[in-house]
């Protein structure tokens, strides 16, 4: 399949990003759902603003409680260790176990995290971390928390006109983890079933995601947040083989944390 | 106009930001060793060398590579990796029919230079966006841990 004609714009800012996309532009970062979307001519927007390589994205950050990446790093980046991982290594292992390296090699954690696909594994991860994004528009910039950010499938909380700039993840304390556990029948294809657990004694967080619900995740904190989010499946609406792979991905991360 | 860099020279492409990049090198380059199997990044016949990476060039717009250094299977000729992956590839029986073997090729060539101590294992876990559907794989895994067992030496 071919897309559609369309206008490409190659902004150089933050700043002329936005106005690209005041004007009507959608953005494009690595492209690698946007791509497929475009030549499937399920997605067919007039104008696309290239941001893939502007430096404010591109860019990664320390303080001694967050990490920030730029909406624009790669998985590959996030796999090869590039940038930091604040869990010791279980943001690398989830990164080199999305779609193939060809893939991971252009798309980003912002695409990922703006495109929302409910099977897709930074917005169960990184909200299980108790991430934030930060976002820039028109009034200027602001904060969203990710436990917040999914509304449903493929709809969050970013308005049009709106950029992705970059997400801050909050560091875990020594001596906690996070356990993420997906089913896929094949490497590298999207997750029929997810489920993330942040288990951070120190900071008396405990919060479990269940992702690959075909909507915004299952979102539970607290002491009892696995059996609270078991009993979440049991209300969820989809098919029972599909809440059957919820709850057994919910009790493989449940176990990581418990062993 | 795009300039890119294709093959180690520098090329400018008159073609709409709509023609993904594999159009762009097949239909107005004439590269034709790359492939083009499913056309939304699934089957990887269309996997190119894009700024020094393996990258799906039928999801990439040739507009948004401007600036991109691209090295398609063409490319490769004079590679010393690709010529031992080349030759395993014959020994093992690595192709039928051939559609899958230029991404193949790029993608065991990143596997071979990038995790050197692969097992088969991982060497069928990075495989895994290339489709092949004549060989059931075991000629290509075996080509590929054949050149990375011979490079440890």
């Amino acid at each position: 399949m071919k897309a559609a004609a369309f206008d490409l714009v190659r902004p150089r800012t933050v700043a002329d990003a936005l106005a690209a996309l005041a004007d009507g532009a959608r953005p494009l970062a690595g492209g690698q759902s946007l791509g497929p979307m475009l030549n499937f001519r399920l997605a067919t927007p007039e104008r696309l603003a290239d941001i893939r390589t502007l430096a404010a994205l591109r860019a990664h950050a320390e303080t001694d409680d967050t990490i920030t990446w730029g909406a624009a790093v790669t998985h590959a980046e996030v796999e090869d260790g590039r940038v930091p991982d604040p869990t010791g290594g279980t943001l690398r292992a989830i990164a080199g176990h999305i779609a193939y390296r060809a893939v991971r090699n252009r798309g980003t954690v912002g695409g990922s995290l703006a495109h929302a696909d409910p099977a897709a594994d930074w917005i169960s991860a990184l909200t299980a971390l108790g991430g934030s994004v930060r976002i820039a528009g028109p009034e200027g910039e602001r904060e969203e928390a990710l436990t917040g950010w999914m509304s449903g499938a493929f709809a969050t909380q970013l308005a049009e006109g709106e950029l992705l700039l970059s997400v801050t993840i909050p560091r875990p304390r020594p001596g906690a983890r996070l356990a993420y556990r997906k089913l896929c029948r094949k490497e590298g294809e999207f997750a029929m079933a997810i489920a993330a657990v942040l288990d951070d004694p120190a900071r008396a967080i405990r919060r479990v995601v269940v992702g690959a619900t075909d909507g915004a995740p299952i979102i539970a904190e607290g002491a009892d947040a696995g059996p609270r989010a078991h009993a979440a499946i049991d209300a969820w609406p989809g098919e029972a083989w599909k809440a059957r792979l919820l709850h057994v991905s919910l009790d493989r991360a449940l176990g990581d944390i418990a062993a | 106009m795009t300039t890119l860099t294709v093959n180690g020279i520098e090329t400018t492409l008159d073609v709409p930001p709509r023609t993904h990049l594999a159009d762009a090198l097949r239909e107005t380059l004439g590269l034709t060793g790359t492939h083009l199997g499913c056309e939304h990044g699934v089957c990887g016949a269309c996997t190119v060398e894009l700024d020094g990476s393996p990258a799906r060039a039928c999801i990439a717009f040739a507009a948004a590579c401007a600036g991109a250094v691209v090295r398609t299977i063409e490319g490769f000729e004079y590679d010393s990796v690709m010529a031992e992956l080349r030759a395993a590839f014959t020994a093992h029986h690595a192709l039928q029919c051939g559609y899958c073997t230029p991404g193949m090729l790029i993608t065991a060539r990143d596997i071979v230079l990038r995790i050197p101590g692969a097992d088969e294992a991982r060497v069928r876990r990075e495989l895994a966006g290339n489709l092949c559907r004549c060989t059931g794989y075991q000629g290509i895994v075996d080509a590929i841990l054949a050149v990375l067992a011979a490079r440890r030496g």
